[in-house]
Formats: C-alpha cells, structure tokens, sequence
C-alpha cells in the first residue's frame, strides 16, 4: 500500500543522501519524493510517497526517519485529513484540429497547453492523484510523447 | 587561533583526556599542535586499533572515546572500529582529516568520501567545511555521541580548516533542534506495567545493554529482588546483573544457558530493559515466548515492536524508568512456584564440559581465572568461540567488566579495546580472551602495549581452527573444515621480539601457575594456550529455530 509522509528537515547538504540512504539500506522503494524549501529557509520540507507492504514496516520507517539528527518533524497522511496534489508536464501530439477536445478536457480537470509547437503541445496539469491517472488516460489518445511530474505534495487541513 | 588548536581546546573542553591515532599528510596540523599540547595521545600501529582502543576506552569507562586519522586510507581504515562501536552503541568520536575543501570531489591523493562511507554506520557525522563551525560542531557531536542511544559521530576535517584562523569560542551549552531524546518514561505505561508485574506469576527480567549504559545496575536488582523475578541478561547486558546473584540466569540465546532459554519461553511476562531482541536472542521470531506479555524499556523507540510485539512499550532511560517503576508496584507478584521451576531447569541443565583427554580445556582455563579473579577485572574478547566461552565460564559482577564486540562481532576487536580499556582504568587487571585467529587480526598492537607500558594479558586459547567457524562446518557442513585450519606464528618468540612476555602452556596443570605470572609481570604478556582443537561451544541453538531447541553435544 502506498503512504503519504511528510518529513521537516534542516537545510543542510547530506540531509537528502541521510533520508534516501536510510530507505535503500533497508530496500524500502521510495514512489516519489518532493524537496523545497520551507518559509523558514534553514527548514526543508520534504514529501514522500512510500510503498510498503504492512503497517509494522511504515512504522519502522517513521521511527528511523525520527532517529535522523537533521529529522525535525514526520507526519503520516494515512489516517490524517490533507490535501494532496502533484503537477505534471506532458508532451503530447496535437493538431490545430485537436483544441476543441483538449478544451473539453480542460473543462473537467485543472490544465491548460502553455506552449505549442508544430505538432506538439505541453500541457500542464496539477491535480490528487486520481485525477492526474483520469486526465492521462484521456491525454493518451493524443498520444504522450514525454511526461515529467513533481511527486506528491501534502498538506494536512 | 588556527582550526587545529580549536579541535584541541574544544576536545580539552569536551573532557578528552586521551586520543587514540595514527598521523598521516591531511592531519599534519593537528599533529604539529599535538606535539607540545597537554593532552595524552596513544600512537597505535594502525588505524582500527585506534578506533577499537577509543571503543574500548568508552566501554572501560562510560566516556567518550576519540581516535583521530589521516584522510583516505586513514580514514577508511578506522570503518570496522566505527561500525563495531555503532552496533553496540557505544559513545566515540572518530575524527578524520580530509584533502583541503578547494579538491573535495577531484579524486586528489588520499581523498575518500568519508562521511559518505560512514553514514549509515554512524550516529551521525559532519564535514565541517568552515573553521568558524568547528567548535560548535565538536560540542555537538560530543553531545550527540553521548546522549539519548548512544553511537559514533565521525567529524570529517579538510586540511585548510585546520589550518585557517577564527577566534575559538566554545559552547557551554548545546541544543539541537532537531534531536531531543526521550528520558522520562510516560507515568501512564509505568503503571501499567506496575499493574502488569503484579499481576504475574512467571516473570523474567531480560537485561541488556542499556543497563550498563543508563547506569542502571542497582535499580536492575532492586527490581529484581522487590518482584523475585530471575534474571537473564543478553551478551551486551553481562555485568549489568551479578553472575552470582541467586536470580541470575547468566546469558540467553544461541550460546546462552539452558535454563535462561527454558526460562524465557515459559514466562508469562518479560520485561525488557535496554536490550533489542536480536535474532542471537530470540531464535526462530514465531516461536519465541509464546505465553509472555511484553515490557520493553527502550530509549530507542525504533527498538520498540522492530521484531517482537509489545504489550507495554516505554521509551526513555533505563535507571529512570527502573526508579520509577519501583515506586509503582505496590504488590510483588507471586513467584516462588515460579522460582522453582526455574531452579530445577538449573539443576537439570547446567553448564558443562567434559574433562576428558590430556588436552587442555578452554573452559578451564576460564574457571582457573574466575578463581584468580573473582569478578575483579576487565575481560575484553575477540570473536568466536573463545568469546562465548568467556561468556559463559566467567562470571561478571559489575558494569564495563565484560568488553566484547557483539552486534558486528568483529575479530581483532579485543585485543586494541583492551588496550584502550587499560588505558582508561590502569589500576585494573585487563585480560584479552583470543582465539589464535582473532588475535592475528590486529596483533600489531603489540607495539603500542610495549611502546606505551601499557600492560594487558593476552590469553590466546590456541586450537589451531577458526573455532566458531570450524565448529559450524562440523556441525552443519560434514566436517568439511573449508579453510579454517590456520597456522601460528610462535606466540612466544613473537611477544619477546616486541620485548612482551610470552608463555606456553600444554598442561592443565600448568594453567594457574601461568595465570598468575601473567598478572604477577610488569609487561604484556601473551599467554598461548594449547587448547583441544575440537572442543565445541555447548549449547547451542541452531539458526533459525526455537530457543529452547538447543544442542548439546555433551550426551
């Protein structure tokens, strides 16, 4: 199952290779993973999405994450109210002909092209993770020539 | 003031009183403040020694211990002894120089990226890239090395920090954000464990080595008496618990007794205190104590529920925890139907060796030391079977008397910590318990116990095998003794070439006599014993099952 954490950092240089090695050295797969940083900029805010196959094994990831020095703070989304989104660029085939329908997509999903070049379109979309799989599978009948996404970003509410 | 005075006053601040090291090119600055500074520096024949030493030093005296090395191969070469000292939590500061900050990443000469290399077996560790840092990245890493679960913390410093000027300012007080143990207990889980206690009536206390770090032996015993619990302890908990104490039931697990095995899988309540139910102790995991409720007493919350089930997990320190946990049982449990269960398993199992043949038993040996000694010295091992057997035949009445490298179970481990150990309490006795394989691991230190008058007693118990090994390949291979027959330099000639002391003994009649020359000489001294080659470690737990399914190839 995946799992959403959100792990506060100092903003130092090492922090990331600390929190990635800690997950290779157990052979834990991170899905995604999100870095910036915070408002306070000697603060890191990191967004993390894990798959793991039980609860005892996201515990003794949240435990070694909190054994980290640099760690400030974790925060498990599973059983928290939030927001999630992710922003995802995507190289498509288009035709002027093509619009109509894009706009028809754009209609039930947050997105729009912002750049367009003989036959291709980029388009930029940001949604939860259900709709970005919906709004691909439609942008697949085009035809999805590159396709970049940020990860999962999250935000108890 | 340049960095590498400030690394001095800061470690003078930090209360060092000796650094276990070796020189090199990255680290010349150091070295030329160390030359007229006031502060003892033990100069060993290799890198890991000085890391073993600073390891054994810590363990001998519950201070943090500091090795220090050059760059690169220095640097690399000081691993093993982080890694060891990672395992068992043991609070040490490993200081290494690095190529100066302008050729980091450049692959320059003796360049290795060390705080990458140590990361996932340090505590923590920093690469100081600005000498203004240095002072505050000292103190924190003694405060972190210390505090909460104790470990390693590898401070990595390029040669132009060394040599760069700031004005020193040391931190009286350190406090990181990001990092605040846990030392007081939540009230609400001691009470219940109270409750749970009471309402026992086959409890065992399974000790491990948060006891000796927390400093909680006495409480340990007051609890153990207040509830009449036996005690078991774990290899890292030996001297944390008098061996001689009526409740004590010595070391559990794969090479633990028969009666602390039987013990554990027939409770019905253990209470764990600093220990981690490592797979050494619990044996098969989905069979291990199947009527026990579980306390366990961590500081470590990550040890908590890792691989057994709590009932009452609770996270701080140990002597705190104990103290408060006294003051809240009201009512001892009965277990004197308990105490006799157990005192049965002891008559019925207890440890043994057969004195058959001319051959000279290790566990004698033990028993003859024991007797010399009487609790009162350090013994400090290398790893295999002369390790367990010093588990096992010799008797630990206080904390930091056993010295043993026992989550990585590193050879060539005992005889550099006993030096260390030595140095740290030179008024006590230091033995090295060795195999003939472990001490030729490190045995270049030799050097640094004549060089430096440091005197420890290496008993070497010689049977000419990889013991621990060979026994496996007896039991489990068809006696296919796959390249663990190992030959010896003459221990004898050897030790006098270094100007130590060397003794040979054959005959079981010979071993007291030799034992007291040992302690009697004013040297090192190598004592080779020539033990039966093929005496097993009894008993045993095969890997990977029960542990109360033990072998005794005693029968």
């Amino acid at each position: 199952m995946r799992h959403t954490i959100s792990v506060l950092v100092e903003n130092k240089f090492g922090v990331l290779a600390r929190v990635a090695g800690l997950f290779s050295a157990r052979g834990y797969n991170i899905a995604s993973l999100a870095v910036s940083e915070t408002l306070d900029p000697s603060i890191s805010y990191m967004t993390m999405v894990v798959e793991v196959k039980d609860t005892d094994v996201l515990e003794q990831i949240k435990k070694q994450l909190n054994k980290l020095i640099d760690v400030i703070t974790v925060t498990d989304f599973t059983k928290r109210e939030h927001i999630d989104r992710e922003l995802v660029l995507a190289k498509i085939n288009y035709a002027a002909k093509d619009k109509a329908k894009l706009e028809a997509i754009f209609n039930k999903f947050v997105g729009k092209i912002i750049h367009h070049k003989e036959d291709t379109a980029i388009i930029e979309a940001v949604g939860n993770a259900e709709q970005i799989k919906l709004l691909l599978e439609e942008l697949s009948k085009f035809g999805i020539k590159e396709l970049v996404r940020t990860g999962k970003l999250a935000i108890s509410n | 003031m340049i960095g590498a005075r400030i690394l001095l006053e800061s470690l003078k601040r930090a209360g060092v009183e000796v650094i276990f090291g070796y020189p090199g090119g990255q680290v010349l600055p150091i070295f030329d403040q160390l030359y007229d500074f006031d502060i003892k520096f033990i100069l060993t024949r290799h890198e890991q020694g000085a890391a073993h030493a600073a390891d054994g030093f810590s363990r001998a005296t519950g201070k943090v211990g500091v090795c220090l090395a050059t760059s690169g191969p220095g640097a690399t070469n000081l691993v093993t002894g982080i890694a060891t000292a990672y395992m068992d939590s043991i609070p040490m500061v490993a200081i290494a120089g690095q190529v100066g900050t302008h050729l980091i990443g450049n692959d320059a000469f003796q360049e290795a990226d060390v705080t990458g290399i140590t990361r996932p077996i340090t505590k923590h560790n920093f690469l100081v890239k600005d000498v203004k840092d240095l002072a505050r990245t000292i103190a924190e890493a003694f405060y972190i090395a210390s505090s909460g679960r104790p470990g390693p913390v590898l401070i990595d410093i390029p040669v132009d920090v060394q040599r760069a000027e700031t004005e020193f300012i040391w931190p009286e007080k350190i406090e990181i954000r990001s990092y605040q143990p846990t030392y007081a207990g939540h009230p609400g889980q001691i009470k219940k464990a109270a409750k749970l206690i009471s309402s026992s009536g086959k409890p065992i206390i399974y000790a491990g080595g948060g006891i000796i770090t927390s400093g909680a032996h006495l409480e340990l015993r007051r609890l153990a008496e207040k509830i009449q619990a036996p005690v078991t302890t774990t290899f890292m908990g030996l001297g944390g618990f008098p061996g001689t104490h009526k409740l004590s039931l010595g070391m559990l697990g794969m090479h633990g007794t028969a009666y602390a095995n039987h013990a554990i899988m027939e409770s019905d309540l253990i209470i764990a205190v600093g220990a981690r139910f490592d797979d050494r102790v619990t044996g098969r995991l989905d069979t291990f104590a199947p009527y026990a409720k579980v306390i366990h007493i961590d500081i470590d919350p990550s040890s908590i529920s890792k691989n057994v089930r709590v009932d009452v997990p609770i996270v701080g320190d140990a002597k705190n925890i104990i103290t408060q946990l006294l003051k809240q049982i009201k009512k001892a449990p009965d277990t004197q139907a308990w105490l006799k269960t157990v005192e049965a398993w002891k008559k019925k199992h207890p440890l043994t060796y057969k004195h058959t043949g001319k051959m000279l038993k290790p566990q004698y040996i033990l028993e003859q030391l024991w007797d010399l000694t009487k609790g009162d010295a350090v013994i400090c091992t290398e790893v295999g079977q002369s390790q367990m057997w010093a588990c096992q035949w010799y008797k630990y009445l206080a904390p930091r008397t056993f010295i043993s490298s026992g989550g990585l179970g590193t050879m060539g481990f005992g005889f550099p910590a006993a030096i260390g150990a030595k140095v740290g309490l030179p008024d006590k006795e230091v033995f090295n318990i060795a195999g003939d394989g472990s001490i030729q691991m490190n045995i270049q230190e030799l050097a640094t116990c004549v060089a430096n008058k440091i005197n420890v007693k290496v008993l070497i118990f010689n049977n000419g095998f990889l013991g621990m090994v060979r026994q496996w390949q007896e039991l489990f291979y068809k006696k296919r003794y796959s390249y663990t027959s190992i030959t010896s330099p003459d221990y004898v000639k050897l030790a006098a070439s270094y100007g130590a002391l060397g003794i040979r003994v054959t005959k079981k009649s010979e071993v007291r006599k030799a034992l007291e020359k040992a302690i009697e000489v004013d040297n090192t001294v190598f004592v080779d014993f020539r033990i039966e080659p093929e005496e097993n470690v009894w008993p045993m737990v095969p890997a990977g099952q029960a542990i109360n399914k033990m072998i005794d190839g005693l029968a």
